[in-house]
């Protein structure tokens, strides 16, 4: 596998906004997530060439934050968040009416590889918890309804 | 009585994080009166109004600002830390999504007083929204010329870069920020020396709140005697405190620093959820020990709560009720720091390890006598000794829930068993 000409561009013009080429690590592992979802050792490997870096640099730092995937994951990612104030608010039942629904624990993905579910660690939206974030979006105040109308068209995408 | 809004004044209103509506309310006027001020004057309004950090600590923003070199040979970089992560903090992502140009104009007038011509916002990973917000409200400033070479033909000059991160609570921590920025793993940096002096890259750097630099322009616009009126004398301004857990109407209010902890649970907070006593309060975000019900008339400011043993933090206050389970909620609490820990120190790679592991043992009908004693000794080996302060962060929640609520723990090791009905530590409002 190869970066196409596309995504090496898109990273050079990131490089170009940082102070050192190890700086731009981060936003352009976030740009090659991007494109193919996950992190590969190949993908890893690219970037640490284009960055002058050495490849145990990327994957460290590509395995120290939990939303780099350095494995394959769904197509659609739930975020339950599971902390203290969500958790007073029914985070646990949620997550138990989740993985009922989808047949997965949290950290598992759906058979037909649509929906990867994780526990996250407070989302800095307490004052409507239950919430979680799904993809780009935060859902808040989480009830049966909300939770079904959303896994149906995640499925249905 | 209405909130006291000087931060959320325009929260409310339809498009309020665009530029149109931010300069038809008042917006970008502090901004040239600052760039017609010495920058030295600047630093010394802020001084002058007592204003101290928003993020947890309360360290004085002036002070902070006085400590960069006036003649640095090296750039000088003010980092926005906008990763806000603390359970039972949710005010810095309002700030963000509804009035960003209020917290930008922060910015400039924040880089003009110490001399910076580079801003990073550090904004967390999870906040995708607010990062599109600030990207658009980034190139606004940039369009009306708030932002690039030349400000409002002042002579100073100043880019701002977003910089997303990628999930992990440490990079909160000031140092641990920096180093994500560098792009290496968020693992805080031992001070001295501290980033005024060594900073992003080496060179001299400020890191303030997101609710810090929204603070800024309204202490030049109206003035820091006006400023310092507001609160108590030690702890001036409003404060946007964040109400969460088992209270009727949670949500975020602005009120003046040193609001009784009673009032804004029961006042704005309209009490518990199903009238239920309150148990314990964890008044400053997950990482303050936790008050009981006896402790509610203590005002909520950064010397009040300290006094009493605990922290006004980033004011993200998490009201328990009766129900709950406290073994459930320490439990609950080192999970999050054992999985937050970035593992340099051993006192908190393995503290918060074998405080979840004990708290477990303890819930699930596991536990002995003496475990209590060792949690306690763990805790205190926990405090002070670290690199940075998630260690304490975890230390102190659970330290005060084993002393306050010690009886529960015995109970269940008693017990051999949770004595709490529910398989679930809250309650959800579908139930």
């Amino acid at each position: 596998m190869a970066f196409s000409e596309d995504l090496k561009e898109r990273i050079k013009k990131i490089m170009s906004k940082y102070e050192t080429k190890q700086s731009a690590l981060i936003p352009v592992l976030h740009e090659v997530q991007r494109e193919y979802g996950w992190l590969s050792l190949d993908s890893m490997k690219e970037v640490a060439e284009l960055l002058s870096i050495p490849p145990a640099d990327v994957q460290n730092v590509a395995t120290f934050y939990t939303m780099f995937f350095t494995k394959p994951v769904g197509k659609h990612i739930i975020w339950l968040c599971r902390t203290l104030p969500c958790a007073l608010r029914g985070a646990q039942q949620v997550e138990h009416y989740i993985s009922e629904k989808l047949g997965i624990k949290p950290g598992e993905t759906t058979p037909d590889g649509k929906i990867t579910f994780f526990e996250a660690e407070c989302l800095a939206s307490c004052g409507t918890a239950p919430v979680m974030l799904v993809d780009d979006e935060l859902y808040e105040n989480l009830t049966r309804k909300k939770i079904d109308e959303l896994i149906e068209k995640l499925r249905a995408d | 009585m209405p909130e006291m809004r000087i931060i959320r004044s325009y929260v409310d209103r339809a498009n309020s994080e665009t530029i149109e509506s931010y300069i038809a309310s008042g917006g970008y006027t502090a901004l040239p009166k600052a760039l017609r001020m010495d920058p030295l004057e600047v630093i010394e309004e802020v001084k002058k109004s007592g204003l101290r950090g928003r993020g947890g600590a309360g360290f004085p923003t002036g002070i902070k600002w006085s400590f960069i070199p006036r003649d640095s040979k090296k750039p000088v970089y003010l980092c926005c830390n906008a990763d806000e992560s603390e359970p039972g903090s949710f005010k810095d992502r309002e700030i963000i999504e509804r009035d960003p140009h209020q917290m930008l104009e922060g910015i400039i007038i924040a880089c003009y007083a110490i001399n910076a011509h580079k801003c990073y916002i550090y904004i967390r990973g999870e906040m995708p929204k607010g990062a599109r917000i600030l990207e658009r409200a980034i190139r606004e400033a940039y369009e009306k010329g708030f932002l690039g070479e030349n400000i409002l033909g002042s002579g100073f000059s100043l880019d701002v870069i977003l910089f997303r991160g990628a999930g992990a609570y440490i990079c909160g921590e000031e140092t641990g920020l920096l180093e994500s920025i560098e792009g290496k793993n968020g693992e805080p940096r031992p001070k001295p020396p501290f980033p005024a002096q060594v900073g992003l890259f080496g060179c001299p750097t400020i890191i303030n709140n997101v609710e810090t630099l929204a603070c800024v322009p309204h202490i030049i616009n109206r003035g820091a005697d006006w400023f310092a009126s507001i609160g108590t004398p030690k702890n001036t301004g409003t404060k946007i405190y964040g109400l969460s857990g088992c209270v009727n109407r949670p949500g975020l209010y602005e009120l003046p620093l040193g609001i009784p902890l009673r009032e804004l649970i029961y006042e704005y907070g309209e009490g518990t959820r199903f009238g239920r006593a309150i148990k314990a309060v964890s008044p400053g975000g997950s990482s303050s020990a936790v008050l009981t019900a006896d402790e509610l008339d203590i005002p909520m400011d950064f010397d009040s709560l300290a006094k009493a043993g605990s922290m006004l933090g980033t004011a993200g206050v998490t009201v328990i009720d009766e129900s709950t389970c406290m073994v459930r909620v320490a439990q609950n609490l080192a999970h999050f720091y054992r999985d937050e820990s970035c593992g340099q120190c051993v006192q908190c790679r393995e503290g918060t390890w074998w405080l979840e592991k004990m708290l477990t043992r303890i819930e699930e009908g596991r536990g002995r006598m003496e475990y209590l004693d060792t949690i306690l000794d763990a805790c205190s080996q926990m405090k002070g000794t670290t690199i940075c302060a998630l260690a304490d962060g975890c230390a102190m929640p659970v330290e005060s829930i084993v002393r306050k609520f010690r009886h529960e723990f015995e109970e269940h090791i008693r017990l051999k068993r949770c004595p709490f009905e529910s398989r679930y530590m809250g309650v959800w409002e579908e139930d």
